[in-house]
């Protein structure tokens, strides 16, 4: 690992934070481009559940997290509050874990 | 006190609450990220300001397991900036909540991640989500920075996936798309934006399929 490595990806990374919160500003959009940056939210999220829960070193994986986050799902459709649904996702995956279910 | 006062400070005890978790998860990934790239030849210092000018945990994890595979300067660099490419995407979409003058814009970008984005834009109301998104960013960037000057100097790592905090994220956003669902538009770009992510993932590199994702905004060309 280098300098080199370390700044060029600090250079990177916040190149693209700042890029989209500057290339708007705080300029008036025709409202169909409204309506869509509205809806990135709703389909990057989603792609996160999906990623974060079935990434593997090959693609896909169904493994403990997948157990966890249905039973997040099932208690964030029941109005539970953000922690409850957070606590709930990591206990089943690790007690999933722990039984050696799905891994 | 008046009811409207009232539910913001009942948002703002739960928003209080649910950043000290995340915060606690994302300290925890701190740590093994210190500690990975320490192994990986980088030192204390390269490690720390590596998550302070950084700051975004999959890139980070990315660029350390590609040297300590052995691969080139180039070759963690190129799949990081993969991972770290749809902050500019979370940023067209925080430019609607985040209206200051360009300094504090130029702030905000710093901390304009998975996570501050998704709590923010589940807020109902717009205070609420300014609100949300900087206490998010804040303590996923000191509890981030803390964990990682832990794990660089401890050399040593309690396993985050014993603990089934890799789910907590998911599991995190599981509860931020839900307001997205209520409007038939939402759930749409939210079914779309899964899907695309899902049959890109297995042959495409990570961070990609995230980006593939956005496809899902499309569905706002129609008017609703």
């Amino acid at each position: 690992m280098t300098w080199t490595l370390v700044l060029a990806l600090s250079a990177i990374a916040y190149a693209f934070k700042a890029t989209g919160l500057i290339i708007i500003g705080s300029r008036q959009l025709p409202a169909t481009v409204d309506r869509c940056l509205g809806l990135i939210p709703a389909a990057l999220v989603s792609a996160l559940i999906v990623n974060s829960t079935l990434s593997g070193d090959d693609g896909m994986v169904f493994d403990a997290r997948a157990i966890g986050v249905a039973a997040a799902i099932l208690v964030a459709s029941r109005r539970a509050p953000l922690v409850v649904v957070i606590i709930t996702g990591a206990a089943v995956t690790a007690v999933a874990r722990a039984a050696g279910l799905a891994t | 006190m008046s009811e409207v006062q009232q539910e913001v400070s009942v948002e703002d005890r739960s928003l209080a609450m649910s950043c000290a978790v995340l915060g606690a998860a994302v300290g925890v990934f701190g740590i093994a990220f210190g500690v990975g790239s320490v192994a990986a030849g980088g030192s204390v210092a390269m490690t720390c300001v590596m998550s302070l000018l950084v700051f975004t945990g999959a890139s980070q994890f990315s660029a350390v397991s590609v040297i300590a595979a052995g691969g080139s300067t180039a070759a963690a660099l190129g799949g990081a900036s993969l991972l770290a490419a749809r902050n500019a995407v979370y940023g067209l979409a925080m430019s609607r909540t985040l209206q200051g003058s360009l300094l504090s814009r130029l702030v905000a970008a710093q901390i304009t991640i998975d996570e501050s984005t998704a709590m923010s834009t589940a807020q109902q109301h717009p205070r609420a989500a300014l609100s949300a998104f900087w206490w998010t960013g804040a303590s996923v960037y000191v509890f981030w920075n803390l964990g990682t000057l832990i794990g660089a100097l401890a050399g040593n790592a309690i396993d985050p996936e014993q603990f089934g905090l890799d789910a907590a994220f998911p599991a995190g956003f599981v509860a931020m798309v839900i307001p997205h669902l209520r409007h038939r538009s939402g759930r749409r770009a939210a079914a779309i934006g899964a899907v695309a992510c899902a049959v890109t993932m297995p042959f495409l590199p990570a961070g990609v399929p995230i980006l593939c994702a956005s496809v899902g905004v499309l569905v706002g060309v129609k008017k609703p």
